[in-house]
């Protein structure tokens, strides 16, 4: 984005390219300062809090995922309830019936969700923007059906659900407690994948990933191999999801078809919006939005939560067009004009 | 330097004793026996409900749960205290429940939790309650696993699980035509599920009888086909046991092809508002189902006094509710049911005390419940309501007949 002293910064906003946008050594200080903060947060809350905040940590990764494939690629999907579904009951699976560690059990809903991502994703190339839409929606709705199945009762349980043992912190960390500890581990997967994602939109698999977005033909007469991109783009999207959906399931400690309906991944795309499409650091601005607005709603008036979660939604697309990204990029603009006049 | 006389020690003791009397009245006052969420003045008790979501045609039971709670107040509460019931809304998805308990017990600091919502929902709670050992009573579930002492010692049902009243109609099909055939149609979920489960477990060697066990989808638009294939492959009894939607579907549809079964409605689709009505009233005649609460829109009870009770409480403190939403009849009877366990605590409102009062209930009735049908508990029974009575619609109401039958899990 080189045109930010343009009026139509909010529509520029909407679409980021990759490349850095603040000075580079002020955005190292924001996240060393954000990491530092979430690095001393259980320590001054309580477990009640340091559950939520690992929540929004999970729904952020989620969202993630989902910008990936949506923000970065420009593929859309209604499907990701799936995904984290998938990647829940992997985790719940492996530690139910096998009795594998749990940490063992992360990269492998990881790796179970990328095969399925990737294979959803070749016949997803022959559809396009709504149509992807609706056959991920598709997905979706499947989704609670096909755990319900009875001949896959076995394994997952069917509609009682699996239930999960709660992580044990290790003997070296014993001093923390349980909901202590699944937050630093969260956090810990949750850094090391937004680190890989935000050096993939770095590299030139990014680059491609968001040429594809931005023009599909021109991409492909610059040689870009667009169907391979656009698999593997849904392949680590869904990667993404199905590591926070393991994650998800040892936080609530319980795997259920209901979990992971339609309304879920409706929510995730409304976090996507809310954090700003095609934004890494707003994901987690979507993750707070995804758990605690409904709450905040819910203070409101218990019979018309609905309707308020509604009016606050309206509200904040309408200040926030852009998303929370979009905001506070426009924000740093008004400032450095403000401070340039100032100084002229 | 003051010597140690008598009087000096008599009177350190006196100042002693005049400032520790308040921390000794304190303590006191702990011999009240009071757990977390109970003060002089206030029992705080919570639950969640679905009161947005697909599954928000059940908000009726939180609300009236917390309505009925209302005019216990206005009526001068239990024992003197007044009770706060706090109800979130978990849109009936597990994660969201297990998040909005833990902030009841954790930060609201409740008693306990009654009438929370859902098989799934109670399901993500179920071990937590437990190893937090915070009662989680009256579950509003009829699941069988709720029914588990020794396992869960801190989580209770309440209504007839969904089992024993598939053993029920086992019996009753066994009495009425021992040589029938029979097809079911069923819920792909926990409930219908355990019906079946039920329905075979009651039959026992005689299971074959059951020729066609048709399932639906609550996204599916009909059941024409699997009624159909019914009559085809020569049922001549049919066990429905779907929600009203789907009963009344397959009323209407066995009615529209001729085919007249030994017809058993499930007690989750009898009511005559929400499924008879739209089936055809003559389509329903000599139906058979059974029954545990009263059904609002019988004008028999219109003179019992336990119906004048619960239409009193309805018209003052839910004006705008629908009578006929059985959710109503539901909340109000698990939040009485939840006072009368407040009521038998006294003043030992501790979460052991509350358990052991769950566990020693005794001919418990409440407004709502067919005459003679009560609440029975004991340390080894977590299965507070066991009987029902079996009912033939007449073609303009539901005639109950025999006698109250008890359905227990063999």
């Amino acid at each position: 984005m080189t045109s930010v002293r343009d009026e139509p910064v909010a529509v520029a906003a909407a679409r980021p390219a990759a490349g850095t946008r603040w000075a580079p050594a002020m955005r190292h200080w924001v996240i060393a300062a954000a990491v530092a903060a979430a690095l001393v947060l259980p320590l001054a809350t309580s477990s009640f809090v340091t559950f939520q905040i690992t929540e929004v940590i999970i729904y952020g990764l989620a969202i993630l995922g989902l910008n990936l494939l949506t923000g970065f690629n420009g593929q859309f999907s209604l499907g990701h309830s799936a995904f984290y579904g998938i990647g829940a009951y992997t985790t719940a699976i492996l530690m139910h019936n096998y009795d594998v560690a749990y940490y063992w059990t992360v990269p492998a809903a990881g790796g179970v969700c990328f095969v399925v991502g990737f294979l959803f994703g070749l016949p997803a190339l022959r559809l396009q923007n709504l149509y992807l839409a609706l056959a991920t929606f598709a997905l979706a709705n499947a989704m609670p059906q096909i755990l319900k199945f009875h001949a896959l009762e076995g394994w997952t349980g069917g509609v009682q659900g699996l239930v999960v043992d709660q992580p044990d912190p290790p003997d070296f960390l014993s001093m923390l407690s349980g909901d202590q500890w699944l937050y630093y581990f969260t956090l810990a997967v949750a850094l090391v994948l937004f680190a890989v994602a935000a050096n993939l939109i770095r590299s030139r698999t990014g680059r491609a990933i968001m040429a594809i977005r931005d023009n599909p033909i021109a991409a492909a007469a610059m040689g870009i191999n667009t169907s391979l991109y656009k698999t593997l783009t849904f392949g680590v999207s869904a990667l993404f999801t199905g590591v926070a959906g393991a994650l998800g399931a040892l936080a609530v400690a319980f795997v259920a078809p209901d979990s992971f309906t339609i309304f879920l991944s409706i929510s995730l795309l409304v976090g996507l919006v809310i954090g700003g499409v095609g934004s890494i650091p707003g994901c987690f601005i979507g993750g707070l939005f995804v758990l605690y607005v409904p709450n905040i709603a819910n203070s409101v008036s218990t019979g018309l939560a609905g309707a308020i979660y509604g009016i606050i939604l309206l509200l904040v697309i309408f200040v926030m067009p852009a998303g929370a990204a979009g905001f506070a990029r426009l924000a740093a603009v008004r400032l450095g004009r403000l401070r340039r006049r100032d100084i002229a | 330097m003051n010597k140690l006389t008598r009087r000096s020690v008599l009177r350190t003791g006196a100042g002693f004793l005049a400032f520790a009397a308040p921390v000794l009245g304190a303590r006191i006052a702990r011999a009240k026996n009071y757990g977390p969420g109970v003060t002089d003045k206030e029992i705080k008790i919570g639950n969640t409900g679905p009161y947005s979501g697909p599954a928000s045609g059940y908000s009726a039971v939180p609300k009236s749960h917390a309505a009925y709670f209302k005019m216990i107040n206005d009526q001068g509460g239990i024992n003197g205290r007044m009770v706060n019931c706090i109800s979130y809304d978990d849109a009936y998805t597990p994660p969201k429940t297990v998040e909005m308990v833990r902030k009841l017990v954790e930060e609201d600091g409740v008693l306990l939790t009654s009438a929370t919502l859902g098989t799934p929902c109670n399901s993500a709670i179920w071990h937590y309650m437990n190893q937090k050992k915070v009662p989680q009573i009256f579950v509003a579930t009829g699941a069988t696993k709720w029914d588990d002492p020794k396992g869960h010692p801190w989580t209770i049902g309440w209504q007839p699980n969904y089992q024993s009243e598939g053993r029920i109609y086992a019996a009753f099909i066994l009495k009425e035509k021992p040589g029938g055939k029979i097809g079911v149609l069923y819920q792909n979920d926990d409930f219908g599920k355990d019906y079946l489960k039920g329905l075979k477990d009651g039959l026992g060697a005689k299971a074959s009888m059951v020729i066609v066990e048709a399932s639906y989808e609550t996204t599916d638009p009909t059941v024409d086909s699997q009624v159909v294939d019914m009559k085809a492959k020569g049922a001549d009894i049919f066990v429905n046991c779907g929600i009203p939607k789907f009963a009344a579907q397959a009323i209407r549809k066995a009615a529209e092809i001729g085919w007249k079964p030994l017809h058993v409605l499930s007690s989750i689709g009898n009511s005559v508002g929400a499924t008879l009505k739209p089936a055809g009233l003559e389509n329903a005649k000599d139906l058979v189902s059974d029954f545990y609460v009263k059904d609002a829109t019988d004008p028999k009870w219109k003179d019992d006094a336990g119906f004048k009770t619960w239409t009193a409480f309805m018209d003052k403190y839910l004006p705008d509710a629908d009578k006929t939403d059985a959710g109503n009849v539901a909340g109000s009877s698990l939040a009485a049911m939840t006072a009368q366990v407040l009521k038998q605590c006294g003043d030992d409102l501790t979460r052991d005390n509350v358990m052991k009062q769950v566990a020693s209930l005794h001919q418990v009735s409440v407004p709502m419940l067919l005459p003679g049908i009560t609440a029975n508990t004991s340390p080894t029974d977590f299965a507070p309501l066991k009987q029902v009575q079996m009912a033939k619609f007449d073609g303009q109401r539901w005639e109950l007949f025999g006698d109250l039958i008890k359905g227990e899990i063999g």
